[in-house]
């Protein structure tokens, strides 16, 4: 499968998805006015993945500086995607970075790990 | 009643310390510019990074909010089609977003009981609507369900404080401010 690598703006996130790596990373900002439309090729890049046999263990890098209520659907959509992985017996985790100090980003991490079923890691960078 | 006068909700409003001020259409290109131009403010006053990124976190909803949900605002102020304002100020040493723009009376209502719900609700309540929204409702891509507005409150840890003033017979002026709690 053909990974996915989209480079980030002041607005949306740098994308990578490699298959052969199982690696899932989202890193940047995400904060476009339309999610939907910058999502689309990173759900449906899942799904296929999800559908075509999944790497054993799936290692997910979510790194976000900013993200908005228009992205946080689409981000959870990717989620979904994932715990569609989980569920067939295949090892994902979610590795959620936030700086220190910033408990927003924290908590989002938070909620989105209390809405799924499938593994958070809550990851601080320090200065 | 008088009517209302918009230059001087505007002078009432841009007291204080003033970091930003625009007024007229709110487009994609806009929201990036004054995006950039606030973050290069901010970063350039030694500001506490939480501080930092509740602002912008405001202003990043209260703009785009602006930018999916605007009226046409009424023909006789002769103004930009997608009209609004926004100040960014501090005073005693909080940051205030406040924006304003026209909306037609039909919409007051339904505006008025989302933001008094959200005011009503405590922070855990927040977030419990604010997840059951995120999970349960189909949205379209200009967001939906009040996400946005329950967003700020969270991440202001303040009211909404809103006022509707009446304009003609059609439109009234909305004005919202929020003020970002440095705790």
């Amino acid at each position: 499968m053909e990974p996915l690598s989209i480079e980030g703006t002041p607005k949306t996130p740098t994308v990578i998805l490699d298959a052969e790596k199982g690696k899932i990373e989202i890193k940047g900002r995400s904060i476009p006015e339309n999610s939907i439309e910058f999502y689309k090729p990173v759900v449906d890049w899942l799904e296929k993945y999800s559908s075509e046999g999944p790497k054993k263990t799936t290692e997910v890098i979510i790194q976000l500086e900013y993200f908005n209520t228009s992205s946080s659907k689409c981000i959870l959509d990717v989620f979904k995607k994932l715990e569609g992985v989980h569920k067939n017996d295949n090892e994902v985790v979610i590795n959620w970075y936030y700086e220190e100090d910033d408990e927003d980003m924290l908590e989002a991490g938070e909620d989105y790990q209390s809405i799924l079923k499938i593994p958070f890691k809550m990851i601080e960078i320090e200065d | 009643m008088t009517p209302f006068d918009l230059q001087q909700w505007i002078d009432k409003t841009t007291q204080g310390e003033v970091f930003a001020t625009y007024k007229g259409a709110i487009t994609a290109d806009l929201i990036s510019n004054i995006l950039n131009l606030i973050e290069n403010k901010l970063e350039g006053m030694n500001e506490d990074l939480k501080v930092k990124k509740k602002v912008f976190n405001v202003l990043v909803e209260s703009l785009q909010n602006l930018y999916h949900h605007i009226d046409e605002p009424p023909a006789e102020e002769e103004l930009d089609r997608n009209f609004a304002i926004f100040i960014l100020s501090k005073a005693d040493g909080r940051y205030k977003i406040s924006t304003g723009n026209f909306v037609r009376h039909d919409r007051i209502k339904m505006l008025r009981d989302r933001m008094d719900q959200i005011n009503y609700l405590s922070r855990d309540e927040l977030k419990s609507l604010y997840k059951l929204i995120l999970n349960n409702e189909e949205f379209s891509d200009k967001g939906g369900g009040g996400l946005g507005m329950i967003d700020i409150a969270r991440k202001a840890g303040n009211k909404l404080n809103y006022n509707f003033y009446p304009y003609n017979e059609k439109y009234s002026f909305f004005s919202l401010d929020v003020i970002v709690s440095d705790f």
